[in-house]
């Protein structure tokens, strides 16, 4: 199975990546955008979600500075089209 | 006595560390394969840009085989000093308490900072009196350490800040002006500032020397 964790800095935690893009906006007359946050987003195949999530806990993410989803895909969406919500999400 | 310095791929002050330790005992470069630390006594993790900062600064280090030994060293009270990215992988690594992020100003800094010792009960300060302040230059652009609200309490609370930036000099946003951290038991340390980097007067100071001088001082008294 193939899935998108996606991950972010968490609520709170100054993001200065997110404000520089904040800060161009004015530039391009963007006024309608604000709250840009950047995280990271890793795409992989996997067959034991438990396993994944336990990888994401121990490596992907820091959970003490950064939040992340787990978005399950269809192989033919992986590449380019809308993720699915994942059955197990809250 | 006789330091051991890690080198991982990426790793770029490995020397200046090395010639630091050279300056108070012996030395020798330790490969983050190697699943032997060898006959040392104490271990700096120094700074760069272990495994490219892929995916977070210090990462990808922590599960160098090198590492695992080092866990085991620091659960024994071996002394361990993290400089930059080796404090970056401290943290990773869960053997220091906190994060590191991107500098507030998301620039990468290259300065002499006043740096005051909080704590000199340390293996690595423990030549230093509390509230000395060293001259020491930072060079990072990952280097605002932080820690929720529970956690930084529980640091402040235990006396585990080591490290502050002297007043209006924290050049990062660290919580706190945190510069540097301790474990509980004092023999693993960690700080963005790097003093190695600040041995001889060539280079403007020579107040890093009393970091490895401290860790000298112990395992001789030991």
């Amino acid at each position: 199975m193939i899935a998108r964790v996606l991950i972010k800095p968490k609520d709170g935690i100054l993001d200065p990546q997110g404000k520089a893009v904040e800060r161009a906006l004015p530039t391009l007359g963007v006024g309608s955008v604000s709250d840009v946050r950047v995280g990271r987003m890793v795409e992989l195949h996997y067959e034991d979600r438990a396993e994944l999530e336990s990888l994401c806990e121990r490596l992907l993410v820091n959970p003490l500075i950064e939040d992340y989803e787990i978005e399950e895909m269809t192989p033919t969406e992986s590449s380019a089209s809308r993720p699915v919500p994942s059955d197990e999400a809250s | 006595m006789r330091f051991g310095v890690l080198r991982f791929p990426g790793s770029c002050d490995e020397v200046d560390a090395l010639l630091a330790c050279e300056r108070v005992g012996d030395a020798a470069i330790v490969w983050h394969g190697d699943e032997d630390l060898g006959d040392v006594d104490a271990i700096v993790i120094p700074g760069g840009f272990s495994y490219g900062d892929y995916l977070r600064v210090g990462a990808i280090a922590r599960f160098a085989p090198a590492m695992e030994r080092v866990l085991e060293f620091a659960a024994g009270g071996g002394p361990v000093l993290g400089i930059c990215n080796g404090f970056q992988v401290l943290c990773e690594a869960g053997l220091l308490p906190g994060a590191l992020l991107p500098n507030d100003g998301l620039r990468f800094l290259c300065r002499q900072v006043d740096v005051e010792v909080v704590d000199a009960g340390t293996a690595w300060t423990c030549a230093c009196t509390a509230g000395d302040v060293l001259s020491i230059p930072v060079k990072h652009t990952t280097g605002r350490w932080f820690a929720p609200p529970e956690l930084l309490e529980r640091v402040e609370g235990s006396g585990q800040v080591t490290f502050r930036y002297a007043a209006g000099a924290n050049p990062n946003g660290s919580l706190n002006d945190v510069a540097g951290v301790r474990n509980e038991g004092g023999n693993v340390v960690g700080l963005m500032p790097h003093p190695e980097h600040a041995v001889d007067p060539l280079t403007g100071s020579t107040d890093g020397l009393r970091l490895f001088e401290s860790a000298a001082r112990l395992l001789a008294a030991a």
